[in-house]
């Protein structure tokens, strides 16, 4: 168990390491969702109601995220993946790649909604309510698009095919997602949210323990 | 007796409701099948026995065709009662959605050319899709004002209007589409392993 956590705990540390010495691979994301931001408001050109302003940062969310996500398997070369399969768990490996993508995607929601709330006016009522869903979406979208992105580097194929095997898997998680951030932006007290809350909680351990299940099939080649 | 049969006349509903004996059917048919598919995928992953993946692959096409029928029937059906046949209901938008993961399955195989990877990525797919499909149509929908009986304060069926007439229809038919839906299955099955056979030689 001890030599589980400190494995655990290194290859979080690589993949920080990775991600800090290729600092290029992160600010392309940043410009990605700065970009799709300021097209939207060049597109919409007013303030936005609440119901747009939810279902947009939504989909942006949604779009960054494949994009972030997509790489995390496909950039590494087979060498180093060969090296990590004679020594370590696989499903360490998922998990690890899984904590690394959330800490990701959480940071770039945070980016994401400050540049959101200096193009649009901010419509949220109840912040942190809507603090604490964007980070369960995050949880959510990164645990999915992991695993597919770890599937189709197995399939040798584009990360496109990402986008195709990962949305409709996310419809269920993306519409609850909407309907708590919704109720959090109406300022709504938590016990409406309630059901939203625990329908989000329960999806995502779902997913992550499918995914430490199934990963250790994708693994073996 | 599925069109002749005596039914209950029920306002706005009138004779639509024989469309219960194929929209509800087919579903069933279907929700089997995909169970198979999930099934047989998880069968694949333990024993790497190339044809529980051919199993899994044809129950998976033929859920699709019976997904495909019941959301025509239901479209008909809901154009009658509800006035249109796509109205915003979560179980409408849950079942698209489900077709949409089951084509983006096939896709996915078609990615894939080594035939025990593509079994493989596919099965895993396949679990996952399915545990994500459960939630979509038999978790979100109760969770939402639904048009369905049974949901969002509707009435359910067998409550009143699934009389005993009804009954003796409904579930011969239910039993009826499943067996029908496993022997296309089979069937599809059969050709496949002489086709396999037959390029072997």
């Amino acid at each position: 168990m001890g030599i589980a956590f400190s494995q655990y705990f290194r290859l979080l540390k690589h993949e920080m390491t990775l991600e800090f010495k290729n600092r290029q691979a992160l600010t392309s994301l940043l410009v990605y969702s700065l970009a799709t931001i300021f097209i939207s408001y060049l597109s919409y050109r007013q303030k936005l109601d609440p119901v747009s302003w939810n279902a947009l940062f939504w989909i942006i969310m949604l779009f960054a995220a494949t994009n972030a996500i997509a790489r995390s398997f496909l950039q590494e070369s087979r060498g180093l993946q060969l090296y990590h399969y004679t020594l370590l768990e696989p499903s360490l490996v998922i998990l690890a790649k899984t904590s690394y993508n959330i800490i990701l995607l959480a940071f770039l929601g945070f980016s994401n909604l400050f540049v959101f709330s200096v193009f649009f006016e901010l419509p949220v009522q109840d912040f942190l309510q809507f603090l604490i869903g964007l980070l369960l979406g995050s949880f959510g979208l990164s645990a999915v698009l992991t695993l597919v992105s770890g599937l189709v580097s197995r399939a040798q194929s584009t990360a496109a095919l990402v986008a195709i095997l990962g949305f409709p898997l996310l419809f269920p998680l993306l519409i609850t997602i909407i309907k708590f951030s919704y109720n959090a932006i109406e300022g709504n007290s938590w016990a409406v949210n309630q059901p939203n809350l625990v329908l989000l909680i329960a999806l995502n351990s779902i997913i992550v323990a499918l995914s430490y299940l199934l990963f250790p099939y994708l693994w073996r080649e | 007796m599925g069109f002749l049969g005596e039914v209950p006349r029920m306002p706005i509903l009138n004779e639509t409701i024989r469309n219960l004996y194929f929209h509800v059917t087919m579903w069933m048919a279907m929700l089997v099948l995909m169970l198979y598919n999930a099934f047989y995928g998880i069968l694949y992953l333990n024993k790497s026995n190339l044809y529980y993946d051919l199993v899994a692959e044809e129950s998976g096409r033929m859920a699709m065709v019976f997904g495909a029928a019941g959301l025509i029937t239901g479209m008909i059906w809901a154009n009658y009662t509800w006035g249109a046949p796509w109205v915003n209901d979560p179980q409408l938008n849950g079942t698209a959605a489900s077709l949409l993961i089951y084509a983006a399955y096939f896709i996915l195989r078609n990615a894939v050319q080594d035939e025990t990877k593509r079994a493989r990525l596919a099965a895993v797919y396949g679990i996952f899709a399915f545990v994500m499909m459960i939630v979509f149509i038999m978790v979100l929908p109760k969770m939402a004002d639904s048009l369905h009986p049974g949901k969002g304060g509707n009435p359910g069926f067998n409550k009143y209007d699934l009389d005993a007439n009804m009954r003796m229809v409904f579930y011969p038919a239910v039993i009826g589409w499943t067996l029908l839906g496993a022997w296309l299955t089979s069937l599809r099955i059969r050709i496949r392993l002489i086709e396999n056979k037959n390029n072997e030689q």
